[in-house]
């Protein structure tokens, strides 16, 4: 099976709707299948990757934990859109610190998440040849 | 729902097996589940157990079984982190089953 280059575009809060928890379900089945995977966050779906989401008010599960296991499905590039954070009053800080383990250096871990701004975004978007909207 | 009795305590399971309260789970249940399916369990089949439950605690999902499979490498050591020893271990694939055995649900991508 040919390589291909798929992008997840996750543009929800993670609770409310079940977009955010579906798009994260398709990833790591889709991981499976080896194909060279990024994830971008725009818009509300900058607030998937908060740290210390409290989900007990709304009977949910919080399901915040899942991203950080995305660096063993080796799905490490993950775009998050400067403007939205911005537009939020967010910074990285807020984010959790999403790291995968390069094998090939010793478990060596690295940063996951790649702060880029809008245009920048669009470019990786424009290379891919699969974009999934979530 | 079905249920498996352990210890003269009554545990709902899902259609397949899958224990329905992954807090109430405890060695027994494991080890009862084990029995039932006629699978023996060694130490080492623990050790994978064991492992699969504080994943889950961490990441909250069971992993892949090529997740497991790299993250036990890391873990118990690289002899122990391949498809073969695993499947030895548990011939009915190890997330299937280890993840029964520890209360998980079903692992996420186990298609």
């Amino acid at each position: 099976m040919a390589v291909k280059k798929f992008m997840y575009v996750n543009r929800k809060a993670p609770y409310g709707t079940v977009y955010a928890l579906e798009s994260l379900e398709v990833v790591l089945i889709g991981a499976a299948f080896d194909q060279d995977v990024s994830l971008a966050f725009i818009g509300d779906g900058v607030y998937e990757l908060t740290k210390g989401q409290d989900t007990k008010a709304i009977g949910q599960k919080n399901f915040s934990p899942v991203y950080s296991a995305l660096g063993d499905y080796d799905v490490n590039k993950i775009y998050v859109e400067k403007e939205s954070l911005e537009e939020r009053g967010l910074t990285l800080d807020d984010l959790q610190h999403l790291v995968w383990e390069d094998e090939d250096e010793d478990y060596a871990e690295k940063d996951s998440i790649r702060l880029v701004s809008r245009a920048e975004l669009a470019d990786v978007m424009s290379e891919q040849e699969i974009i999934l909207s979530f | 729902m079905s249920s498996i009795e352990v210890n003269g305590k009554s545990f709902e399971v899902d259609e397949e097996g899958y224990l329905a309260n992954l807090n109430e789970w405890e060695p027994a249940i494991g080890a009862a589940m084990a029995a039932a399916e006629d699978q023996p369990l060694s130490d080492e089949h623990w050790d994978i157990i064991n492992f699969l439950r504080e994943y889950y605690e961490e990441y909250q999902i069971a992993p892949a079984v090529r997740v497991l499979t790299k993250a036990v490498g890391k873990r118990l050591g690289k002899d122990k982190g391949n498809s073969k020893y695993l499947y030895e271990l548990f011939p009915y694939g190890p997330g299937k089953q280890a993840c029964k055995y520890a209360g998980l649900p079903k692992p996420t991508g186990c298609v």
